[in-house]
C-alpha cells in the first residue's frame, strides 16, 4: 500500500464504530441487537448497486441534485480577496441538505421491513425531511420537538404536520434538541420492533455517524467535481456550520486526504465562548464524554452532568459533537472556530442584500467566518461554503432580533 | 465474595427470592433519601439498587427523569452519592450496594478514582445502562478487577445468538428487563417472563432478577415466582416524589418485598 493511503484520513470508523477515542455503542442492551443488524444491513446496502441507483434516482428526479456550485461575485467583492463559492444545498428540496441522508437511511428502514420511522429535530429541517420522505414512502413518522424548539420554530412544525407526521412536543429536561434525542431513543426502545430511527446528524451509536456521512457526502463529491470544471483545480478552503456537523462532514469528508484543501469547522459561538456556557462550541468549549450512544465533546459540568447549550440558532443548540469531527479537531487535520449570535445575524443580512440569497441561520454562521477570513486572503484563493439551509424558517426569529414588528 | 454473592448464597439457603428496592440518591435531598435508604433493609430489601442522578436519562421514564432533576437541582453529585453510600455502611455492612446509572458522570471523574472510591465507599456492584458488552473495555473489565459486580442487563431483544455476549463477564446477577420499553412504564406479565428467564438460567448459574414494569406487590409476587428475585424503582420513587413520610414509604415499601418473599 502506497504511504498516502496508510497515512488517509478516510479509513474510520474502526470495527469497534472509533474514530481514535470517539465514537462507539454506548446504547442499552434492548437498542443493542438492532444497532447490529442496522449495521449489517448498511454493509449490504453499501456495495449494492441497486441500493445506490435507486438514491441516486431519488436525489437527481425528487430532491433536485446536484446542487450549483455557485460564484458569490458579489460577496467576492464585498470581502475583496479570496473568490467565494457557495454550494446551493439550500436549493434542495425541503431547503437544506437533511434529505440526503434521510433518504437513504429511509431506504434502508425499507429494506429492514421497518414500517414506523421517528426522527429527533432541532430546527425542524431534519423532521421536515423525515416527514417528507416518509409521506413519499407511505410510512408512518413521528417527529420529537424539543417543546421550545416548537415555539421558535412553527412554520417547520406546521409542515410536517401537512405532511401527515405526527409532532411530538418534548417537555422533558429543558425542551431542546438534546431533550428531543432523549425522547425518540425512549421511544426506539420501547417500539424496538417495527420501528427505524432516523437520526439527523452524524453523532449516535456506530454505524449512524459513519453512515449519515456517507450519505451527505455527495455534498464533497459533487463539489470537487463542480470545482474542478469551473476552476480546474481543488478550492483552497472548505467553511462550514456546525451543530451535530452532518453538512460539514458531508462537505469536507472527500477532500480530507487532500492535504493542501484547508478545512473549517464553525460551531455557534451563542453570547460568546466563555465560563458562562450560553453557547453550543462543544469542540471549543466542552471535553470528552459519553452521550447518546457515542464518546465525543460535551458541553458539561464538572461532575459529568450534561449541559444545556445557547444559540440563536436551533439547529446548532446541540451540546454535542459527531464524533468523527471531534477525531478530526484532536488530530488537527480540521481547524474548528465559533461565530456568535450577533454575527452570524450581520452575515445573515449580508447574504440577503448582497447574493439576494436568504440563508438560514445555520449558515450563516458559516458565512460570518467567511466575511471574516475572505478580506485577508489573496484574490486567487478558492473558498467554498456550504450553503446547507434556505432562512425562510428564520425570518420570524431575524425579526424579533432586529425589532422589525411582522404581525399577526 | 462481594455483599451480593454473600446475600444470594443465604437466600438460596433460605429458599427465599430476592427483593431489590431503587432508589434515587439525593431526591428529593441528601438526608431524606439517606433515611429511605436507611430503613430499606427493615423493610424487607434485600439489595438496595441506588440510583446516580443524571440529566440524560434515555432508559427512564418520567418518574425517575423527575427523581434524577430534583435530585440535580438539589446539588446532589456523584461524590455526595458515594457519601450517601459511606454514611450508610456506618450502620449496615450487609446489605449489598449497587450503584445504578448512566456512563458520563463516571467517566468524568475517571473509572480508576471512581472504582477506587465506590470499593472503599461500600459499594458491592454497578448496573450502567448505556455500556453494552461491546464496551466491555471501558468499566465492565476494571471493575471486576477492583473486586466489584457488574451487573448486566438482558432484554426480551437478547437472542440466543447474543445471549451467551451478554452473560460473559457478568457478575454478582443478571437484571432481565421485563418489557422492550423505559423505567416506570407497561406491565410485566409473569406468562411472558418465566419463559425468558428459565432461557436465560439455562445459560448461566447467576441469580436472574427482572426488573422494569413491576408496580405492585401481586406483580411483584408473580414475577419473583418465576425469577430469582424483582425490582421495583418507579413506584417507590413516586411516593417520595408525592412527599409521603418516611414510615409511609417504608410501609409500602414493605408491603411490595411481602409480595416479592411470597413469590
Amino acid at each position: 500500500m502506497p504511504d498516502d493511503l496508510m497515512n488517509s484520513y478516510m479509513t474510520g470508523p474502526d470495527d469497534q464504530g472509533r474514530f481514535g477515542i470517539y465514537g462507539g455503542r454506548f446504547v442499552s442492551e434492548t437498542l443493542m441487537p438492532l444497532i447490529l443488524s442496522l449495521e449489517a444491513e448498511y454493509e449490504r446496502a453499501k456495495t449494492d448497486p441497486s441500493f445506490w441507483a435507486e438514491m441516486d434516482d431519488l436525489w437527481k428526479h425528487y430532491v433536485g441534485r446536484p446542487s450549483p456550485l455557485y460564484f458569490a461575485e458579489r460577496l467576492t467583492e464585498y470581502c475583496g480577496g479570496a473568490k467565494i463559492y457557495l454550494k446551493r444545498d439550500e436549493l434542495n428540496h425541503t431547503g437544506a441538505h437533511k434529505i440526503n441522508n434521510v433518504l437513504g437511511q429511509i431506504l434502508l428502514a425499507r429494506r429492514m421491513g421497518k414500517t414506523r420511522i421517528i426522527a429527533e429535530t432541532g430546527a425542524g429541517q431534519h423532521g421536515v425531511a423525515t416527514a417528507t420522505v416518509c409521506a413519499r414512502f407511505g410510512l408512518k413518522c413521528v417527529v420529537y420537538m424539543g417543546a421550545h424548539d416548537v415555539e421558535r420554530q412553527a412554520p417547520n412544525v406546521f409542515r410536517m404536520r401537512l405532511l401527515g407526521a405526527e409532532v411530538v412536543p418534548v417537555r422533558s429536561g429543558r425542551g431542546t434538541l438534546k431533550d428531543a434525542m432523549n425522547d425518540a431513543l425512549r421511544d426506539w426502545v420501547t417500539n424496538v420492533r417495527d420501528t427505524f430511527y432516523c437520526i439527523g446528524t452524524v453523532a449516535g451509536p456506530h454505524p449512524y455517524p459513519a453512515m449519515v456521512r456517507d450519505f451527505q457526502s455527495i455534498i464533497g463529491k459533487e463539489t470537487r467535481e463542480q470545482i474542478m470544471e469551473r476552476e480546474g483545480r481543488l478550492p483552497d478552503t472548505l467553511v462550514a456550520a456546525i451543530g451535530g456537523g452532518s453538512n460539514a462532514m458531508g462537505l469536507f469528508y472527500p477532500f480530507l486526504d487532500d492535504k493542501d484543501v484547508a478545512i473549517i469547522g464553525v460551531e455557534a459561538g451563542g453570547h460568546g465562548v466563555d465560563d458562562r456556557m450560553e453557547h453550543c462550541a462543544s469542540l471549543t468549549g466542552g471535553r470528552p464524554g459519553v452521550l447518546h450512544g457515542n464518546r465525543t465533546y460535551l458541553l458539561q459540568d464538572e461532575d459529568g452532568q450534561i449541559l444545556e447549550g445557547h444559540s440563536i440558532s436551533a439547529g446548532l443548540d446541540y451540546p454535542g459533537i459527531g464524533p468523527e469531527h471531534a477525531w478530526l479537531k484532536d488530530v488537527g487535520r480540521a481547524e474548528y472556530v465559533n461565530i456568535t449570535d450577533d454575527e452570524a445575524l450581520a452575515a445573515f443580512q449580508v447574504c440577503c442584500a448582497q447574493e439576494g440569497i436568504i440563508p438560514a441561520l445555520e449558515p450563516s454562521h458559516a458565512l460570518a467566518h467567511v466575511l471574516k477570513i475572505a478580506p485577508k486572503l489573496p484574490a486567487d484563493h478558492l473558498l467554498v461554503m456550504n450553503m446547507c439551509g434556505r432562512g425562510d424558517k428564520d425570518i420570524f426569529t431575524v425579526a424579533k432580533h432586529l425589532g422589525f414588528e411582522m404581525g399577526a | 465474595m462481594t455483599r451480593i454473592d454473600t446475600k444470594f448464597a443465604d437466600l438460596k439457603s433460605q429458599g427465599r427470592k430476592a427483593f431489590v428496592a431503587y432508589i434515587m440518591a439525593g431526591d428529593p435531598d441528601i438526608e431524606t433519601s439517606l433515611a429511605v435508604m436507611r430503613g430499606l433493609p427493615d423493610a424487607g430489601v434485600d439489595i438496595i439498587e441506588l440510583g446516580v442522578p443524571f440529566t440524560d436519562p434515555m432508559a427512564d421514564g418520567p418518574t425517575i427523569q423527575l427523581a434524577g432533576q430534583r435530585a440535580l437541582d438539589g446539588g446532589q453529585t456523584l461524590e455526595k452519592t458515594l457519601q450517601m453510600v459511606r454514611d450508610f455502611r456506618a450502620g449496615n455492612d450487609t446489605t449489598p450496594i449497587v450503584l445504578m446509572g448512566y456512563y458520563n458522570p463516571i467517566y468524568s471523574r475517571g473509572v480508576d478514582r471512581f472504582l477506587t472510591d465506590a470499593r472503599e465507599a461500600g459499594v458491592d456492584g454497578l448496573i450502567v445502562v448505556d455500556l453494552p458488552p461491546e464496551e466491555d473495555s471501558e468499566l465492565c473489565l476494571p471493575a471486576q478487577e477492583a473486586g466489584l459486580n457488574f451487573i448486566r442487563l438482558a432484554t426480551p431483544t437478547t437472542d440466543a445468538g447474543r445471549l451467551p455476549k451478554v452473560l460473559t463477564n457478568t457478575s454478582g446477577f443478571v437484571y432481565y428487563v421485563s418489557i422492550t420499553g423505559i423505567t416506570g412504564a407497561a406491565a410485566a406479565q409473569a406468562a411472558d417472563v418465566g419463559p425468558e428467564v428459565a432461557r436465560i438460567k439455562a445459560a448461566t448459574d447467576l441469580p436472574v432478577i427482572v426488573g422494569f414494569g413491576i408496580s405492585t406487590p401481586d406483580t411483584a409476587q408473580e414475577i419473583a415466582s418465576v425469577a430469582d428475585g424483582c425490582v421495583v424503582g418507579s413506584a417507590i420513587v413516586k411516593q417520595i416524589a408525592d412527599g409521603k413520610p418516611l414510615d409511609e414509604v417504608l410501609a409500602y415499601v414493605k408491603t411490595l418485598s411481602d409480595g416479592a418473599h411470597r413469590g
